[in-house]
């Protein structure tokens, strides 16, 4: 059971999460139409998907050790190869979850 | 024309909402341990929709919730999504504000990625993006209350890898936008960036910085026989 300050904290906590959040997703597409849309601007946006989504994984890799980074290897080697991305998520949890349950 | 394109990005997505609702149920089994309540969680699912924003709201759950800090640690994870935004001016034109402000409340790093390969070819619209927004918004909540309500069912997450379906979701969605030898430079930058700020900074700032400073990389790169010129 919550006490009704508490709840009141729940509230404010996740309305507060979900606004922080709104604005920086609407207010970006906002903000990109103000940017030139040509040059180093343009460069800079292009690369950004893929950097974004390295710099989001790669701590991760690290942190799960050397099976880790085996598995985080299999994995894009077989979205490379196999263009699944289904079957390679899996292999690289297989791979994980493999080496856990030999204590590796 | 529209539903055919919503349902092409719902089914782009799948592989995506597969690897969603294995993280999903690690973050359900996580919020029953902090006694957050479903309702609670399904509050989350609906108005943040931001999986590792979610996580460090669970984690720092307790009889005496933190708010300010919440806050602010979900500001810091969710950075990004101003970046993240500003990427997707290409696939909204034309659209409408309204369009734009809804459709933008679904968009999820997963649906993003998945949107931005398939503009590579040429084939995204907000409708595609919208689509794998309502699919991951479905397979997310299934996930977390599956993973809530049935966390005795799993008790060690762990052992079935679904604390590193994140990861390898998003090491496969990677290739798919690799974009060759150029981007060779950058990625090895962010890479490294991301783990040093990782170590080094407390939170979540590894994202925004690795992700800012790599795009930054072949600027700079770029720029130096201009010197002479300018």
């Amino acid at each position: 059971m919550t006490s009704p300050d508490n709840s009141l904290a729940v509230f404010l906590a996740i309305a507060g999460a979900a606004l922080v959040t709104y604005a920086f997703r609407f207010g970006g597409l906002l903000l990109s139409e103000r940017l030139p849309s040509t040059g180093s601007v343009k460069d800079f946006m292009e690369a950004l998907p893929g950097t974004i989504l390295v710099a989001l994984v790669a701590p991760g890799i690290v942190a799960a050790g050397f099976w880790g980074c085996a598995a985080a290897l299999a994995t894009a080697l077989l979205a490379w190869r196999t263009r699944n991305i289904f079957v390679a998520m899996l292999s690289g949890m297989l791979i994980v979850a493999g080496a856990r349950y030999l204590g590796f | 024309m529209r539903l055919q394109q919503i349902q092409n990005g719902a089914l782009a997505n799948l592989p995506m909402a597969a690897s969603a609702c294995a993280y999903g149920s690690v973050l359900g089994v996580l919020a029953a341990q902090k006694d957050v309540s479903w309702l609670e969680l399904l509050a989350m699912n609906v108005s943040v929709f931001a999986g590792s924003a979610q996580f460090v709201m669970v984690d720092m759950w307790g009889p005496h919730l933190p708010v300010l800090e919440m806050v602010f640690a979900v500001m810091v994870i969710n950075l990004r999504y101003l970046l993240i935004g500003a990427s997707l001016n290409p696939v909204f034109q034309g659209a409408s504000l309204p369009q734009k402000s809804m459709i933008m409340h679904l968009v999820a790093d997963e649906n993003w990625a998945v949107t931005m390969a398939a503009h590579r070819r040429c084939t995204a619209t907000i409708w595609f993006l919208l689509g794998g927004g309502l699919c991951l918004f479905c397979v997310w909540s299934f996930g977390t209350l599956f993973g809530h309500r049935l966390g005795t069912l799993v008790r060690n997450p762990e052992a079935w890898a679904l604390d590193f379906a994140f990861t390898a979701v998003f090491t496969a969605l990677a290739v798919s936008l690799w974009r060759g030898k150029t981007d060779l430079l950058p990625w090895t930058g962010v890479a490294l960036l991301a783990i040093m700020a990782e170590t080094l900074l407390p939170g979540k700032w590894y994202i925004v910085i690795g992700g800012v400073g790599g795009a930054l990389l072949p600027l700079l790169q770029k720029e130096q026989p201009h010197d002479i010129s300018g």
